[in-house]
């Protein structure tokens, strides 16, 4: 009987995951001793750091999608269905027409912008975080005569260091199009600096100084007025704009929530090291769907993906488990539409930007063609 | 001493960093409740306070313990 390892989730931590298990298990797979079964609610399979490129025009949204099927191994039991509980007692998985056996379980579920947390944002907003979102803004981007963008942020989001990159890449959008000087930019953040990390602030900040980039801190919303165009903060004041682009706090995928797994937002009580679900020795996470105090990044699922891939290995040929996440997350710092720096930390090592250059910019790029090779379990 | 309503453990985190957690644990607070941060991060001791002066909250201990701090905040409002 082979051992079924199931995944949950087809983005890029579950499609990673179960690429490199199936490569690497080869062998016991044929053999009928292994099974890696990943689960997806979507036959697409986006490339989410895309949306900001969408946002500006420099690429259009299908370029950063890719037919699901395109990117899955021969050796991975591909199934396209909802699943809408995990069962961790009874270990299964349930959607409306199946039900899914598994000795071993990986989610990688993700996370989903929530813009009913703050009354008054789905009215009115911008954002990049979803396909129709990313867009959207492209498209009033492109037809704004000027005035006054806000950027405001509320938490926990996806990719901590994005809001500033789309507030340093509109500055440079607008230059580019000699209409820097009709536009606005005010950017916001809840805590006394402009970026959570000290030293990425301390990269950001010399350069809203000298591009006239505009910086609200311990700023909290609290909710949004549509019609009279307003931000309202926790302190009671009231922040008029004529564009408003909103980073949304992000919660959980409904089936953790269902199923009772999660916190209050549907995030999984996750083992920093292990990556197993707290109290469940055969239950992974990886990738956003953890409470892990990390980066909710594509560079975390895969840094995670490679420990998972030896611990289930091991687990698969009887062997102990011997790989420890180390917390490692990279990202990099676009500074404009031409150049960016790079940041690498992980739970012991605070992270230190690289000077900004065009090169990293250019590898950033390449990354964007390169990261189905991520997908695929080859990179 | 009050007693710690929800635990949130940021030590490790650099981004999007203890503060951040807090914020996102206050956020799914009831008022009275009281959120107890672990933090390996100096920076935290600082932040966290005057964060929390500015957003109308209430410290209720900041203290050291080993490599880290523990650092315990009353949602107020």
């Amino acid at each position: 009987m082979a051992k079924r390892i199931a995944i949950l989730g087809g983005g890029t931590a579950g499609t990673t995951l179960a690429n490199r298990l199936a490569r690497q298990l080869s062998h016991e797979i044929r053999k009928g001793e292994a099974e890696v079964l990943l689960i997806s609610n979507t036959d697409r399979h986006i490339y989410q750091p895309g949306y900001l490129f969408v946002a500006f025009n420099e690429k259009p949204l299908d370029h950063f999608i890719r037919p699901q099927k395109s990117l899955v191994h021969r050796l991975v039991t591909m199934v396209y269905d909802d699943v809408e509980k995990i069962d961790v007692e009874k270990k299964e998985l349930l959607s409306k027409r199946n039900r899914y056996a598994y000795d071993y379980l990986v989610i990688a579920t993700g996370s989903y912008p929530d813009f009913d947390a703050v009354p008054g944002m789905k009215e009115i907003t911008y954002n990049f975080y979803t396909p129709e979102g990313a867009e959207k803004l492209r498209d009033r981007l492109a037809t704004f005569e000027g005035g006054k963008i806000m950027i405001v942020i509320d938490v926990p989001h996806k990719c901590p260091a994005a809001p500033l990159e789309v507030t340093l890449m509109l500055d440079d959008y607008f230059r580019r199009r000699n209409m820097r000087d009709k536009v606005e930019l005010l950017y916001t953040y809840p805590i006394g600096r402009i970026h959570s990390l000290q030293p990425v602030a301390d990269w950001a900040l010399p350069e809203f100084e000298k591009r006239n980039i505009q910086y609200e801190t311990y700023f909290n919303m609290e909710s949004i007025d549509p019609e009279k165009k307003t931000v309202n903060t926790m302190d009671g004041a009231e922040h008029p704009f004529d564009l408003l682009i909103s980073i949304p706090a992000h919660k959980g995928a409904p089936v953790v929530l269902n199923s009772g797994l999660g916190d209050e937002s549907g995030f999984i009580p996750t083992d920093r090291y292990t990556l197993k679900m707290v109290g469940h020795d055969d239950v992974y996470v990886i990738g956003d769907a953890t409470n892990l105090p990390i980066s909710k990044a594509g560079s975390t699922a895969h840094y995670e993906s490679e420990t998972l891939t030896h611990n289930l290995i091991s687990r698969i040929r009887g062997l102990p488990e011997t790989k420890l996440y180390d917390g490692r997350v990279a990202c990099f710092l676009e500074n404009s539409l031409g150049d960016a720096s790079f940041i690498i930390f992980d739970y012991n090592h605070p992270p230190k930007p690289a000077d900004t250059s065009e090169l990293i910019h250019w590898f950033k790029a390449m990354y964007n063609e390169l990261y189905w090779l991520t997908a695929r379990g080859l990179m | 001493m009050s007693e710690v309503t929800k635990k949130v453990d940021a030590r490790g985190s650099f981004c999007p960093g203890p503060l951040m957690e807090l914020i996102k644990a206050v956020k799914g607070s009831q008022v009275g409740d009281v959120i107890e941060v672990l933090s390996s991060d100096a920076g935290s001791a600082k932040d966290i306070p005057e964060w929390v002066k500015k957003m109308g909250h209430e410290m209720v201990y900041s203290e050291k313990e080993g490599d880290y701090w523990k650092i315990a905040v009353r949602k107020m409002k």
